[in-house]
């Protein structure tokens, strides 16, 4: 007798739509408490909604600086290397190039301090030409150097990928017409930057309006503050839930207006598909001299404060540091939280794609299910809305009111870091499962595997090293994170950020650059670990 | 314009670990040759390296006995016409067509003339301010022919540029291509994987197998030939 396909939900639909409930309760739990707690705030005076006001401006504005010059120094950095493909170490620089994303942004300032700081590298070499006196970094000027340092390099790292589309026939048609590089630019190049440049601009701007480590070091005062460090500084410092509510609030509505306009804005291109083999470029010869100053300096620019972080750390009193029985509590708690955020953060996601490739393989996908899948891809970027600081506060005010905001400390913050991994573990995973199921699917629904035995067969084996790597980034994401566990920190709950946080606050630098480079160490070393399965067959 | 004789003297070419490739022939002055042979026997290596995109590791390439060692792509006697992306996406037909006259889009009158000409020629009229996104796939390869006619080389290089278009619209340009070659007497060489576009079109048919050319002849006699190792084996004649 023939089986007839099921039209009701199979588990990997159950299992993404349990996915999407934990996602909203522990988005909208603290959204609600927020808005709940809105209407009994006492009414505040003329000076603080002057100072919310500033705040917000400079919010906007550090954003908006950081974006446009993180973009304007990508772009021809993109070019050099897009044009420059036989540069000797271009793949090396590459995989510079996405470094920053998997560094703790602590860690980072502690290198910028190295470099730009009043005694660092930058300072003593212009003091010692004559060029003036030592740099003042904290302000706008050092969380504009934080954010093009990680910003450039993402910006660069997606336009690269859109420039090496450009198919070949086109650097043909360019060395017929006698394309100059003037002629290249405007003619191929540009076209593709534009494409891509409202969607990487406004992910940029998102990053930096949420922006929450940089500022509260670098930022050096309520001249320059953020309305991220403004709210933890409510409930930290002050203690005043209702303020915090307020600036919560106002986040809430930037990024989801942000949000909003940077989807709009983005566009795909158009992936150009060819048959041609890989041909020079016109414009190659003519261009390297400058294009290698721009190498040079875009590498300089990102790789000196990584360098800063390897030469201060590795000095460090690594005997003074493990001998405090703080560093250990704080090590076992952050590799507790990375290890349990990012489980928890590849669970959700498996089974979201999962289900996304189950209701996508039916031809006539009911509403519930076009429906749930609707909700799947748009609960992947939620955090982007409600950045962590602002789900953390709104569940610190909640759980505080209830007396359980020690307790309860490190499973908010594992989720809360599960969430901010999640966008990212879906972009690893995504390709890859599709491919799979476009590879696969049929095969298998013809030789009759499905569930475990698939999973064992089939999507494992091959799918085993992007599972790895989207792991190991949202593990390396959640122990150098500081944005929540910055909020629900204490003696008793102390994470490797936190603690580096405080061995800044108290001036002791050697150890901090020790504990840096251990944190820097950790999250390289996990991706490393990763990248060292072989891909499956289908990447292969 | 009349078109250039195009010599390959024991052309040497390999890909990073593909097979070595050798070449040895002569396209006589005005003709229309086609290139038949099976997938991978190095009919688009062939046209790539007389246009210049690849560098022959050795051998010579001549034009009217003029030796083309070292001559950048943009300065031989030639124009190409690609399977696909021909076009820039995001410019108009008028302006595709016009980077075959300026590549800064400086333009005269007598060049916007010029490329009206193109446009009538190739029936392109009232289509100028489309975009590529708008045109059939026919249409895009006319732009692409028209562009061609503006630049005025005297060598046409054509890398199965009709190859995802119908049979009916395929003998079209192909038709379109044979009426440019008899008006301008230009060199043309088409790669064709169907033996009866050649058929058709051109006046000489070259056979290539495993890298090398094994014969280049007027049309009728290639096809009626007995002596060409290969030939009738891929034709499954």
């Amino acid at each position: 007798m023939l089986a007839t396909r099921s039209a009701g939900f199979n588990p990997a639909i159950i299992a993404a739509a349990v996915a999407l409930g934990l996602i909203i309760l522990a988005v909208a739990t603290p959204m609600l408490a927020l808005v709940a707690i809105a209407p009994s705030m006492p009414s505040l005076g003329a000076d603080y909604l002057a100072f919310v006001w500033a705040i917000t401006k400079f919010t906007l504005l550090q954003a908006g600086l950081s974006t446009l010059l993180s973009v304007a120094a990508a772009i021809p950095l993109a070019r050099a290397l897009a044009r420059q493909a036989s540069f000797p170490g271009r793949s090396i620089i590459l995989r510079l190039l996405a470094l920053p994303l998997a560094l703790p942004a602590l860690v980072v300032v502690l290198g910028i301090i190295e470099v730009w700081g009043r005694q660092g590298w930058v300072s003593t070499l212009v003091q010692g030409i004559g060029l003036g006196g030592p740099l003042n970094i904290y302000g706008l000027t050092g969380i504009l150097i934080a954010h093009v340092f990680f910003n450039m390099a993402l910006s660069a790292r997606l336009m690269i990928a859109s420039l090496e589309q450009i198919p070949p026939e086109n650097w043909r048609l360019a060395a017929q017409l006698s394309f100059t590089s003037r002629h290249v630019f405007r003619h191929i190049e540009w076209p593709v930057i534009r494409s891509v440049l409202p969607g990487i601009a406004s992910l940029v701007f998102m990053l930096c309006i949420a922006s929450f480590a940089i500022v509260l070091v670098l930022g050096g005062g309520p001249k320059a503050t953020t309305l991220e460090v403004a709210i933890y500084q409510s409930l930290r410092f002050d203690f005043d839930p209702p303020r915090a509510v307020l600036l919560a609030l106002l986040q809430i509505l930037l990024c989801a207006g942000l949000f909003v306009l940077g989807g709009r804005m983005a566009t795909d291109i158009a992936v150009m598909s060819s048959v041609g083999k890989p041909a020079r470029r016109p414009d190659q010869s003519a261009s390297r001299f400058t294009d290698v100053l721009t190498i040079v300096a875009g590498l300089g620019f990102i790789a000196l404060p990584m360098l800063a972080i390897v030469v201060s750390g590795v000095t460090a009193p690594f005997a003074a540091i493990v001998s405090q029985a703080v560093f250990w509590r704080a090590l076992a708690t952050s590799l507790i939280l990375a290890l349990t955020a990012a489980s928890l953060a590849l669970a959700m996601a498996w089974s979201m794609l999962a289900a996304q490739r189950t209701i996508m393989r039916r031809r006539t996908p009911s509403r519930t299910a076009s429906a749930l899948v609707s909700g799947l891809q748009a609960s992947g970027s939620l955090i982007l809305v409600a950045p962590p600081i602002v789900i953390g506060a709104g569940w610190f005010v909640t759980l505080h009111t209830a007396g359980l905001a020690g307790s309860a400390a490190p499973a908010i913050v594992a989720i809360v870091n599960a969430l901010m991994a999640l966008p990212f573990v879906l972009r690893i995973l995504r390709p890859a499962v599709v491919g799979q199921a476009q590879v696969h699917d049929r095969l298998c629904a013809s030789l009759g595997i499905s569930g475990w035995q698939r999973w064992r067969l089939i999507d494992l084996p091959v799918l085993a090293r992007s599972l790895a790597l989207a792991f190991a980034f949202a593990a390396a994401l959640s122990i150098g994170d500081l944005g929540a566990a910055a909020l629900f920190g204490s003696a008793d709950f102390v994470t490797l950020p936190l603690l580096l946080l405080q061995k800044m606050g108290s001036y002791r630098s050697f150890e901090a650059a020790g504990i840096a480079l251990l944190l820097a160490g950790f999250c390289l070393g996990l991706i490393w670990l990763a990248e060292q399965l072989k891909p499956g067959a289908q990447a292969q | 314009m009349t078109g250039s004789a195009i010599k390959l003297d024991e052309m040497d070419f390999a890909y990073p670990g593909g097979e070595p490739l050798h070449f040895s022939t002569v396209f006589e002055a005005g003709s229309f040759t086609g290139l038949i042979g099976p997938s991978g026997s190095g009919k688009t290596t062939l046209i790539n390296l007389i246009a210049g995109f690849e560098e022959p590791a050795s051998g010579t390439l001549y034009f009217d006995d003029v030796n083309a060692a070292g001559t950048e792509p943009a300065d031989r006697p030639v124009t190409m016409v690609f399977q696909d992306n021909n076009l820039f996406a995001h410019l108009d037909v008028f302006t595709n067509i016009a980077l075959g006259v300026s590549a800064s889009l400086d333009l005269s009158t007598g060049d916007k003339a010029l490329i009206t000409t193109a446009m009538d020629k190739t029936g392109l009229s009232g289509l100028g301010k489309r975009l590529p996104r708008e045109l059939s796939g026919g249409q895009r390869q006319r732009v692409a022919i028209a562009r061609a006619l503006v630049r005025d080389k005297p060598v046409l290089l054509l890398d199965e540029p009709f190859a995802a278009l119908g049979p009916a619209l395929r003998r079209d340009m192909l038709q379109l291509v044979s009426t440019i070659h008899k008006e301008r007497g230009m060199t043309v060489i088409l790669v064709s994987h169907d033996p009866a576009d050649v058929k058709f079109a051109a006046t000489h048919a070259a056979f290539l197998d495993a890298g090398r050319v094994v014969a280049n002849r007027p049309v009728d006699e290639l096809f009626s030939a007995s002596d060409i190792p290969g030939l009738h084996a891929y034709l499954g004649t």
